[in-house]
């Protein structure tokens, strides 16, 4: 699963750290992911992992980080 | 002044609060967005007026060009939107967020609309969390205004709280006159 969001995050994520190595918990905000670029990743991990997000989860804290995206990807897809 | 603002009276009018916000999107992100996502993107991200609202001034891949005018087929299936007015709308979304300023979870985009009126002008109108958002602080009155040339749109949101107990800012200077 990080392997598919860091590939989500070298895509649509325009970080200006590499995704391969930044570290789970880093602010991927801070590394210079935008809100539209957020969008973008929001929508290409539907894609990936086939599922939606609830309007509940579309929250800035939810795609902060590969840790909380994970435990995003996780809640939906009911494997937490 | 003039304007609605100064019409209302709002800017020193004791209880009454300005917050702004203010966003730029560049349009090629939009196009790209659109063009990679389709009605995935823009069926989450906008309402069904702004999208008809953007709908129809260009086809897809033809950001520069316009529509054909000649005969033949048409280049493309897809829907077609204008990029600059999806990216504007987008600005406004995220200028209306610095305005609404959420702790935690945000709204959901479709909760900010920005609603074109018969004459042309566009407003902000929220729903859901948004509105919510908003009457926490007594925010009854948004203003928005939009502009985009070929790269990049922006957006200015103005909100006003008309809070009871909003603290005194006592170097605020308000200039009433005619400029």
């Amino acid at each position: 699963m990080d392997e598919t969001i860091r590939f989500v995050l070298a895509e649509h994520g325009r970080l200006a750290t590499d995704p391969g190595s930044i570290d789970e918990h880093a602010d991927l905000f801070d590394a210079g992911m935008t809100s539209h670029a957020s969008v973008n990743v929001m929508l290409a991990l539907e894609e990936a992992f086939d599922f939606e997000f609830p309007e509940s989860m579309l929250k800035k804290s939810t795609f902060e980080s590969i840790a909380s995206i994970r435990a995003g990807v996780l809640q939906v897809t009911g494997g937490a | 002044m003039t304007g609605p603002l100064a019409g209302a009276g709002t800017v020193a009018d004791h209880g009454s609060a300005l917050r702004v916000g203010i966003d730029l999107c560049a349009v090629s992100d939009v196009a790209e967005s659109v063009e990679r996502f389709g009605d995935h993107y823009i069926q989450r991200i906008f309402t069904p007026h702004e999208i008809e609202c953007c709908r129809g001034a260009r086809l897809a891949g033809e950001a520069d060009r316009g529509a054909p005018t000649g005969p033949g087929p048409r280049p493309t299936a897809a829907p077609a939107y204008s990029y600059e007015s999806l990216a504007a709308r987008f600005a406004a979304k995220e200028a209306t967020l610095k305005v609404l300023r959420p702790v935690g979870a945000r709204p959901e985009w479709r909760d900010i609309e920005v609603h074109r009126t018969p004459d042309g002008w566009t407003e902000i109108r929220l729903s859901g969390q948004a509105a919510a958002l908003a009457a926490e602080v007594g925010m009854d009155e948004l203003v928005v205004s939009l502009t985009h040339e070929e790269s990049t749109a922006a957006a200015v949101v103005v909100g006003v709280c008309r809070l009871a107990d909003r603290p005194t800012v006592p170097h605020t200077t308000i200039d009433r006159r005619e400029v």
